[in-house]
């Protein structure tokens, strides 16, 4: 789970991270207020979306007065901002935060996260900071510093001096970089984050250590123990077709296709969604029913893979193990019969009692198109949408 | 031959009074599996499936000299229980529940390298479908039928695709050696180069499928070893051509973030390891046919 920048701030600056002063908008007059309240003479307007690259994209402004402020955020709110990592639709600007404007003497890169080749925390560190760790690891990989952190006995003082040694620190200074830096291993272990990112982590003009932008994830796995955290999800911020999908225990990924795809297990999704790329259409969505293939998932999945309105085509393909198949097919007949589906629907059953389940599936009198492998599910998805697509053109040109 | 489990092996089954844990405890030991016990904490002194429950997996081994465990408890408990069994002295243990958190999964890794090699405990999984040594042993949840015996190993981080892989292979009257589920989480208790470092001393395996998917640097980490230490021929599928960056699909650790975590670039580096790579999930068992010829 991704919080915004604000949230993240609030939670480093608990553990001990110095952070500008700053306050949260919901609209351009209170924008404006809170810059009047906070005092100063320079502030930074940020637009809160849970994705990165918002300077680039216009998500961010110095002002120089609240009539400023009042002006940039009429601006952000309510718009859609698109940056590199949001894709094209963009996400809503809803809240704002306002924060005072720093002096920067110098920008660093500093990120926590779960390395999986050492299965451990690493800390990745630069001295190019304000850029993004995929452009400093390609132009100045020599910059970065790494460390991992041995889980029995947390992150040690010698190994945070020698990260601030390298990046650069000046002597006086380590000392609080020390402190930075185990700030953010103990709310990254303390709170099961799986990132935290803090660039650009600055050096201020008065010699302060800073965290001037700051991202955090959360491990999904883990908000059963941190019910402060689960509070901070955003589901504005989310995909509405997934967080949907998600309340109902369905794991589903939206993608640009056509065909719909209703899948049990991760891979074997992964795998359908493959072989209709491969059969020369385009998958329309990911989506993980799970081990229990009953009836009620089988017309969840099917009303949450018709909610797009570009699904030209559903594809079921279920490997029944422990459920059987001709229990899978009578859940794939009652969800057929409960919900209304005016597409062409392929189910390809395997494993456990398959021909009962295809015999179930051929006497419903349902309009379905049967398959046996998987190859030919793939090609008889494309093939139906291609001539159901071809039917609706035919239709439009009378 | 087989790896890690057989005939005789000895098995408990770590929550064993839970709906799903009795059900599969019932098909275990239909099976074949040699089902000694099972410990749920308080617990002790009751009968499941016709086995006795212990207080403490300690206990269990005591009783019933159990090798090998199958851990069915929910995540918030799932990490203490694997701990629990890796200082019983159990030698293999196969976690089947989805949803632990990542950092109980560092810690159980770290606890077990506590233990010197000759007595660490194997952990397959979390968030898998099991280990099966078809007509010997299942210790999982996979459907037992699906599987003939024979002498091809598989891996897989999926269960249903790795259930595809052996239909497909069974529809071609070929077998299987012993099948391994690792599983779909970010941190795992055994990687792909594990498993193939066993399969490459089991006289029974003479081909290894490895299936594996998007996200990790296993699959790049197991190409490097096949190159180096492994002498039986190797055929891969690598699921995810389709999956998009930077999103999770499904699993926890089917996400794309280095180089070497796409599926086209898995399916490059395992090529010029040597390996045989299905180009689509349709044909695994065709490649594998092809390459026992």
């Amino acid at each position: 789970m991704d919080i915004h920048e604000y949230q993240a701030k609030e939670v480093l600056s608990k553990f001990g991270v110095l952070i500008p002063q700053g306050a949260l908008a919901y609209s351009p007059e209170q924008a404006a207020y809170r810059a009047r309240e906070m005092g100063g003479e320079r502030w930074v307007v940020k637009a809160q979306i849970h994705a990165g690259g918002r300077g680039k994209a216009g998500g961010v402004k110095v002002c120089d007065s609240d009539v400023e402020i009042q002006e940039a955020t009429e601006e952000m709110f309510g718009k859609k901002l698109v940056t590199h990592q949001t894709g094209p639709e963009g996400k809503g600007i809803y809240r704002v935060y306002v924060e005072a404007a720093v002096p920067i003497d110098r920008e660093i890169y500093l990120g926590f996260v779960l390395d999986r080749t050492s299965q451990r925390v690493m800390i990745v560190a630069s001295a190019e900071g304000g850029m993004e760790i995929e452009e400093i690891s390609a132009e100045r990989p020599d910059s970065i510093v790494r460390a991992t952190v041995e889980p029995a006995v947390g992150l040690q003082e010698f190994q945070c001096r020698e990260i601030a040694f390298k990046l650069g620190i000046e002597a006086s200074m380590v000392q609080q970089m020390v402190r930075t830096l185990q700030a953010c291993y103990r709310a990254f272990t303390e709170l099961d984050a799986t990132m935290v990112e803090i660039n650009p982590l600055i050096v201020t003009g008065d010699n302060r250590i800073m965290a001037l932008d700051a991202k955090m994830t959360f491990d999904d796995n883990a908000l059963f123990r941190h019910p402060q955290i689960s509070e901070l999800r955003d589901k504005s911020q989310e995909d509405p077709r997934e967080s949907r999908a998600a309340d109902r225990g369905l794991s589903y990924v939206g993608l640009d296709g056509n065909i719909g795809c209703i899948v049990n297990g991760a891979g074997l999704a992964m795998a359908t969604m493959d072989t209709i790329k491969l059969a020369g259409g385009e998958p329309a969505n990911f989506l993980d029913i799970g081990g229990g293939a009953t009836p009620e998932r089988v017309a969840k999945a099917f009303r949450l893979v018709l909610s797009d309105s570009n699904v030209q085509a559903v594809l079921v393909n279920i490997f029944a193990g422990i459920n059987r198949c001709d229990w899978v097919a009578e859940g794939v007949v009652q969800a057929l019969r409960e919900v209304e589906v005016d597409v062409p629907v392929i189910v390809r059953l395997a494993g456990t009692n398959v021909e009962e389940g295809q015999k179930i599936l051929a006497e419903s009198g349902l309009p379905l198109i049967r398959a046996t492998t998987l190859m030919e599910a793939a090609e008889r998805a494309v093939e139906a949408w291609q001539s159901d697509s071809k039917q609706r053109t035919d239709v439009r040109t009378v | 031959m087989s790896i890690f489990l057989d005939r005789d092996t000895k098995v408990i089954v770590q929550g064993i009074t839970g709906k799903m844990a009795r059900f599969h405890t019932k098909d275990m030991i239909e099976y074949g599996t040699n089902v000694v016990g099972g410990v749920v904490p308080g617990k002790g002194g009751e009968i499941v499936e016709g086995v006795p429950v212990f207080n403490t997996v300690k206990e269990a081994v005591a009783e019933t000299g159990a090798e090998a465990t199958l851990v069915f408890v929910p995540p918030p408990s799932a990490a203490d229980s694997i701990m629990e069994a890796a200082d019983a002295g159990i030698r293999y243990c196969v976690c089947i529940t989805d949803g632990i958190p990542a950092q109980d999964m560092i810690r159980v890794k770290r606890y077990m390298y506590r233990y010197p090699k000759e007595r660490r405990m194997v952990l397959t999984g979390p968030n898998c479908a099991g280990t099966i040594s078809p007509g010997k042993a299942l210790l999982g949840i996979m459907p037992g039928h699906i599987y003939l015996e024979g002498n091809v190993g598989i891996i897989g981080r999926s269960g249903t695709l790795g259930y595809e892989a052996a239909a497909q292979l069974k529809e071609r009257g070929i077998g299987v050696s012993t099948s391994v589920g690792i599983g779909g989480d970010p941190i795992n208790g055994s990687s792909f180069r594990d498993i193939l470092e066993e399969f490459e001393k089991d006289p029974d395996t003479h081909v290894i499928c490895m299936i594996g998917e998007i996200g990790g640097p296993q699959e790049a980490e197991a190409a490097e070893y096949i190159k180096q230490h492994i002498s039986k021929p190797v055929v891969a599928y690598v699921a995810g051509l389709t999956a998009p960056k930077g999103r999770t699909m499904g699993h926890a650790g089917a996400i794309i973030s280095a180089f070497g975590e796409s599926a086209s670039e898995k399916v490059e580096i395992l090529s010029a390891a040597g390996v045989t790579v299905a180009e689509n999930p349709a044909v695994i068992g065709e490649t594998i046919a092809s390459v026992m010829q």
